[in-house]
């Protein structure tokens, strides 16, 4: 008999995906998905339970199925898309509240997984460059996504506190991008033209969806604990990335982001909150040797990699630059002569 | 006018209006090469052109989007132009003809067959970024003098300008985790720098060998003058003078990271926050880091305590040494405090802006952006013998004492240093 894996947000991109590969891999006997919506595409091999995290109805799921892991994956990072910041704030905090009170009170549950992110480190002029595990966050977040976030991580660690049987994993994501995945990230780069912050460059790492992904199996399937920071190697800064996804930039003092978001046309649902403006100036980097050396994880992808699968992916303006020079190159550096000549033959001809 | 200048009239408007957007095109790109060479003509020597326009061919493909458009039957190769090509002037093909017209017939080739390929939109504008590029360039060649350096090497200059120019554009290129980026700080920040170094402060380095070539080591320095010019010219001191040619990393203060603008800058720099986290990383990397212990208590001092130095922080410098078991190189500067000698202050008004301090000097703020130009004082910067961290065992940065003895030691090596080197200075300003 394999393991019970309930997989929250399975509706979602990551967690549908995250609940099929569990469903395919032989140490699992049995992956049961929760979300408020059934997922667009039936996957096999998942059971699926509606149910709001929000209700007790999870407490009925978890001591049905026996689950004796459980990867938390539902939290939204948009509010534009949970329909605004109430939502969003209820989804994530009292949704993972219901599911960690279920959790301690279940018997069969052992390892509790959470897709965390790099937000609960905040960030801003006093941060240092680089976060690890252990850097406290100064100033905290006090509102946003990064607000959620930490509350969920304080729950999450009361609960490994009451529960000290119960192995936790908190891995902090670097911002997810990739050819399918939305997020506030990707929906940023969505406009046709980037307001960034007048007179700042932020340094940004993103973590390939595909990675993000293998992280997840890995923790739920690995016996790594506590907080861990993923992240792909290597920083982009946002006027590079802006470059390579050949969008126009119109630097905007950080004052006026709030009127900036009145006007962002409707249907383009980008977060362009204050956090999100300060992540756009500040930048930040996450330190990865936690998660080489105690998880052993390699992610696949670099950041600069995985920013220009999603620029292809999603055909952004820059795919055909970013195509071009991927090219393997055979001549030397003027590799524009030798072609010319061949060209000029077969025109001729 | 010049008799270079005779020559702009440039090709006559019928040519350009002749089948729209190909016309176009093939003129745009051609007028870009008759500003490459005639801004080599300007530069004064016929020899100029024939060396940058081959630099400039050499560039060919870049301007093969601009001429997809171009009909097939137009294509055809031959040495004949186009009709709605504009003409050559007849001014230029006497002089530097030659060469100019000789390169000609090749790039049209090129490009035409080049033209088969398909490009997308973002191809067309990288396409005219770079024509842009090729004007800067032509027009650059122009503006600057004929020095003594030879005409090949200022084309040479100028085609790594256009390459740089590229690479920044297409982004493509590296920074590290702190922001640095090597290539625009080697190529953009440091040559801005490199004439007040040379020609504004002339400055002279003693000892720069005292820093290793290769691994972690801890520069620490007196700061003085009000601004942070003295940061700068340590780092621009190390990069250029020292056989290795290392990047100094230097901290700053989270004022530098909070202005806009200055903020992005110091990061791409190579800087980053004074924190003992981003310091003992820096240092564990095996990067040269650049300390300034003092921060605003020694920038900020007035004009009558010049050279003496303030209170070194809290060792927190020496602590992420010893932990790293990097040397410690003491630097003192003299100079910086000539700069801007700071006679007053305004703190009421200071805290108002959120400014640690608000300087009042000789010439700021009373002769305005004026006042902004530092006086050219005459600096002298001494790197001395490294304080090795490595004999201390594990754990010696839990032991405070120590942490402030190694201070101590520092403090009175850089001050000794100072006041030696104000014994050899002739003057503040010679």
């Amino acid at each position: 008999m394999g393991r019970v894996v309930l997989v929250t947000g399975v509706s979602g991109h990551l967690g549908g995906r995250l609940a099929s590969d569990l469903a395919r891999d032989p140490a699992v006997g049995r992956v049961i998905g929760v979300d408020v919506v059934p997922p667009r595409s039936d996957p096999s091999g998942i059971e699926f339970v509606r149910t709001d995290l929000r209700t007790t109805g999870i407490a009925k799921v978890i001591r049905r199925c026996g689950a004796d892991t459980v990867a938390h994956l539902n939290v939204i990072t948009n509010p534009a898309r949970a329909g605004g910041r109430v939502p969003m704030k209820e989804l994530n905090v009292l949704g993972t509240m219901q599911l960690l009170a279920a959790c301690q009170r279940s018997g069969s549950v052992g390892r509790f997984v959470v897709r965390s992110s790099a937000v609960v480190y905040g960030c801003g002029p006093r941060n240092p460059a680089v976060f690890r595990e252990d850097t406290g966050p100064s100033p905290a977040p006090v509102s946003g996504w990064g607000r959620d976030m930490i509350e969920v991580e304080g729950y999450v660690r009361d609960l490994s506190r009451r529960r000290s049987d119960i192995e936790v994993a908190l891995l902090r994501m670097a911002p997810v991008v990739g050819p399918v995945i939305s997020n506030s990230f990707t929906d940023y780069f969505r406009l046709p033209v980037l307001p960034t912050p007048l007179g700042f460059d932020a340094r940004l790492q993103f973590l390939h969806e595909q990675d993000a992904l293998r992280a997840l199996r890995t923790a739920v399937l690995g016996p790594c604990t506590g907080a861990i920071n993923i992240a792909g190697d290597g920083v982009i800064m946002l006027s590079q990335a802006a470059r390579l996804a050949g969008r126009p930039v119109v630097p905007v003092p950080r004052i006026a982001s709030p009127l900036l978001r009145r006007l962002v046309p409707r249907g383009l649902e980008t977060d362009l909150s204050t956090e999100q403006m300060r992540l756009l100036s500040f930048g930040s980097v996450l330190d990865t040797t936690r998660m080489r050396r105690e998880m052993r994880f390699e992610p696949l992808h670099t950041t600069r990699g995985a920013f220009e699968d999603f620029v292809l992916g999603r055909q952004l303006p820059g795919a055909g630059m970013i195509r071009e020079r991927n090219r393997p190159r055979t001549g030397p550096p003027d590799r524009g002569l030798p072609r010319i000549g061949g060209a000029a033959c077969g025109e001729a001809g | 006018m010049t008799p270079a200048g005779s020559t702009r009239t440039g090709p006559p408007p019928e040519g350009r209006a002749g089948d729209g957007g190909a016309a176009r095109s093939d003129a745009a790109a051609r007028s870009a090469a008759d500003l490459v060479a005639r801004g080599a003509e300007r530069a004064g020597r016929a020899g100029t052109s024939r060396r940058i326009a081959p630099l400039m061919e050499g560039r060919a493909p870049c301007r093969l989007p601009r001429e997809r458009h171009r009909p097939a039957t137009e294509r055809g190769a031959g040495p004949e132009r186009p009709d709605d090509a504009p003409p050559v002037p007849p001014g230029r093909s006497g002089t530097a003809g030659g060469p100019v017209d000789g390169d000609g017939p090749g790039r049209d080739g090129a490009s035409r067959t080049r033209s088969g390929t398909r490009h997308g939109p973002e191809d067309d504008r990288l396409g005219q970024v770079e024509d842009l590029a090729d004007r800067v360039g032509a027009e650059l060649a122009g503006l600057l003098p004929a020095t003594g350096h030879g005409d090949a090497e200022l084309g040479r200059g100028i085609a790594q300008l256009l390459a740089f120019l590229r690479k920044r554009l297409a982004g493509d290129y590296e920074v590290d985790e702190f922001g640095f980026d090597p290539e625009l700080t080697g190529t953009v920040l440091l040559a801005l720098l490199r004439p007040l170094y040379r020609r504004w402060f002339r400055v002279e380095v003693r000892g720069v060998e005292n820093i290793p070539d290769t691994g972690g080591a801890l520069v620490v320095s007196n700061h003085a003058g009000t601004i942070a010019l003295d940061a700068l010219m340590v780092q621009l001191a190390v990069h250029d003078e020292h056989p290795a040619h290392r990047n100094l990393r230097p901290l700053g203060a989270d004022l530098v990271f909070s202005t806009p603008v200055l903020g992005h800058l110091a990061r791409k720099g190579g800087a980053t926050l004074a924190t003992t986290a981003d310091a003992e990383l820096l240092l564990s990397r095996g990067e040269a880091v650049g300390v300034w212990p003092e921060g605003f208590k020694g920038v900020g001092k007035p004009f009558s305590e010049r050279y003496k130095l303030q209170r070194f922080g809290r060792g927190g410098f020496v602590t992420a040494a010893l932990r790293t078991r990097t040397p410690i190189v003491p630097c003192a500067v003299v100079g910086s405090e000539e700069t801007y000698p700071m006679l007053g202050n305004l703190p009421a008004l200071a805290r108002l802006l959120g400014l640690p301090y608000l300087p009042l000097t000789p010439t700021w703020p009373w002769l305005g952006p004026l006042g902004m130009v530092p006086l050219p004082s005459k600096w002298l910067i001494e790197f001395s013998e490294p304080v090795r961290t490595e004999e201390f065992g594990h754990g010696a940065q839990e032991d405070p004492m120590l942490v402030f003895d190694l201070t101590d030691q520092v403090r009175q090596n850089i001050q000794q240093t100072l006041y030696t080197l104000l014994l050899h200075r002739r003057s503040v300003f010679f």
